[in-house]
């Protein structure tokens, strides 16, 4: 579904990422772990076409997206929540929820804000509340919902767990593989390497621009040098 | 250092504010007027100390707690100008109004409504989509002379003038906007404050197209009908008909799904771009757009005057502007026509202060940021 071939993106003269490959399959859950300032953050960007590539290519079914701009990305049904949530904060979870399905009709989201609602009991109730004014866990909450107003069949998530309390963190897991079994392939960025290969089918786990291990989330879980590195056992 | 000495150090450095102000003016105003300085500044300082006393910080707690029941007022008028009976009603009155005055306010009422209509312009830029503009004036001036000039050589009738006036200024928008809205936030703001001081220089030197400081002169009136509109009534009207159509006008656009994405892209660029905003593309009408309406003012204002020449447009004119916008509420169509008002009146009202006209504005600017940072009229849901 998904294809990075070879990718490198740089800021100014610092190489954020140095030749990474990795794939997506239709209905899969792929996590990309890794510490603090190991590119899969850029990985994202570059993906959602924020971030330029300098060489590389990506592809996303039989079309090449890198280059794109990010709205025709968007458009194309990939769809991201970006990290540190970025909610809109003076605008109600409503208004935010509507932004998030800036690029299709106005008059058939309905349905959809019926399903966001349904998984977010929390945000109907603060429907008219201004997103800023949320808990840190509901705005991950409306981030979410607000990816998934754009119908996305692939979801970008970026650090869904940052900040937050282990039992919203579970929630919010729960979360994400009900929406991955309504369908949607994701691609998520944990530094939460634990629960994130516990959701995962399979994972990619980055160090400094690249991709230094990869395969069956079990697989790696039970990796001594992964439980040494980010599991800490 | 001991109790007493640390009081003596406070009192002369109180001392010394007042007095160094005093010796700066010394050398431009006169010995008199230095000492005039000498004491208003003791007294704010002396004012100052004295709010800083417990009691009289109780007392100030106690105004503020009144001024924001003012503000509960404010809220309240800010709802009812929603109300079609009341909008009515003011239309009305706008349009009644100049009948029981003389020609002065009349000047002064078709002052506000120019400003009124720039500020409204420029929010679309400073308040709605979060772009900064410091050099809004120079889209005004394009207007201006534009229409000043095509009527002069080539005898260009006042309505169609409108329309090249608005549309040269969009066009010079476009050509500024492709090549520098890629920058962010303070740099975009940097491009704009060169652009209106260049643009005022090159009008001051090219003296065969622009008349350099001497301007241009006799410029055509508007006419309708064979009637040519002259009297400060004529413009009074011909302005309030164009600020009525911008109110409308930026009233569709604010609610519109391209007044939404501006929101977005002012309280978070990235996020927008990640809901498929196309932030660049939209910044650049919002440029436009603002840019025209600077543009139809200016062809306005050259109508008015007959008359156009560089020193209408300084940076100051700019910094006014976005003044209006701030002062009024970014955002907020009745706190920008409130803060245009205000600006435009007070200084006609206080004008034997004229020489401290800046030294208010700058106090004014000040309390409104620490103590009403969204504006007048601005709501916290609409400022930024």
């Amino acid at each position: 579904m998904l294809q990075l071939n070879d990718i490198f993106v740089s800021y100014g003269m610092i190489a954020a990422l140095k030749g990474v490959s990795l794939e997506v399959r239709q209905g899969e859950i792929v996590a990309l772990i890794g510490a603090n300032g190991a590119g899969k953050s850029t990985t994202l960007m570059s993906i959602s076409g924020v971030s330029g590539l300098t060489t590389g290519s990506i592809r996303y079914g039989d079309r090449l997206i890198s280059g794109m701009p990010p709205h025709e990305i968007v458009a194309l049904g990939i769809s991201q929540v970006p990290e540190g949530r970025r909610i809109l904060p003076r605008m109600t979870v409503r208004e935010n929820l509507e932004m998030g399905a800036f690029l299709r009709d106005k008059d058939q989201l309905v349905p959809d804000m019926d399903r966001v609602f349904a998984m977010f009991p929390a945000l109907a109730d603060r429907s008219g509340q201004l997103g800023g004014t949320l808990s840190g866990g509901e705005q991950q909450m409306l981030a979410i919902g607000r990816a998934l107003m754009s119908r996305p069949k692939l979801l970008l998530l970026d650090e869904p767990s940052l900040g937050l309390a282990p039992i919203i963190v579970s929630r919010i897991f729960k979360i994400i593989e009900e929406i991955n079994g309504q369908g949607t392939t994701i691609l998520l960025v944990e530094q939460n390497a634990k629960a994130a290969l516990r959701l995962a089918t399979r994972a990619y786990v980055m160090e400094s621009g690249r991709v230094v291990m990869q395969g069956p989330a079990s697989e790696l879980a039970s990796d001594p040098g992964i439980k040494k590195a980010y599991l800490g056992e | 250092m001991s109790e007493s000495r640390i009081t003596v150090t406070r009192c002369l450095s109180f001392l010394a504010v007042p007095l160094w102000a005093g010796a700066l003016a010394f050398p431009f105003a006169g010995p008199w007027r230095a000492v005039q300085v000498v004491l208003v500044i003791l007294a704010g300082v002396a004012l100052w100390g004295l709010l800083k006393t417990d009691t009289a910080s109780r007392i100030v707690e106690a105004v503020i707690y009144k001024a924001s029941g003012l503000r509960a007022t404010a809220t309240s008028v800010l709802s009812r100008t929603r109300s079609p009976l009341f909008l009515s009603l003011f239309v009305v009155l706008l349009f009644v109004i100049p009948f029981f005055q003389n020609d002065y306010y009349r000047d002064v009422l078709t002052l506000t409504g120019m400003y009124a209509v720039l500020a409204l312009g420029l929010n679309i830029m400073v308040g709605q989509t979060g772009l900064l503009n410091l050099g809004y004036v120079a889209f005004y001036a394009i207007g201006a002379y534009s229409y000043a000039i095509l009527s002069t050589r080539f005898g260009l009738n006042f309505w169609p003038g409108l329309v090249v006036g608005a549309a040269s200024s969009a066009f010079m928008a476009l050509l500024i906007g492709l090549s520098t809205l890629r920058l962010r936030g303070d740099y975009f703001a940097i491009v704009t404050l060169g652009l209106g001081e260049i643009t005022r220089i090159v009008l001051n030197n090219s003296d065969a197209i622009t008349g350099g400081p001497n301007g241009i002169s006799r410029i055509g009136r508007p006419s309708i009908g064979g009637t040519v509109l002259s009297t400060p009534l004529d413009f009074y009207y011909l302005i309030l008909v164009i600020a009525i159509i911008t109110v409308f006008a930026m009233n569709r656009l604010m609610v519109s799904r391209i007044g939404r994405a501006w929101i977005a892209i002012r309280e978070d660029e990235i996020a927008a771009e990640a809901m498929g905003v196309n932030t660049f593309r939209l910044k650049l009408l919002a440029f436009v757009v603002a840019s025209a309406w600077a543009g139809l003012v200016g062809v306005f204002f050259a109508a008015k005057m007959a008359f156009v020449s560089p020193e209408s447009f300084t940076f100051f004119e700019s910094v006014m502007i976005l003044c209006m916008v701030v002062l009024g509420g970014m955002g907020s169509i009745p706190g920008i026509i409130l803060g245009a008002f205000l600006l435009v009146t007070l200084p006609e009202v206080f004008r034997d202060f004229a020489d401290y006209r800046m030294l208010g504005f700058g106090v004014a600017l000040v309390l409104m940021m620490v103590f009403r940072p969204q504006g007048l009229l601005g709501t916290a849901k609409n400022s930024k």
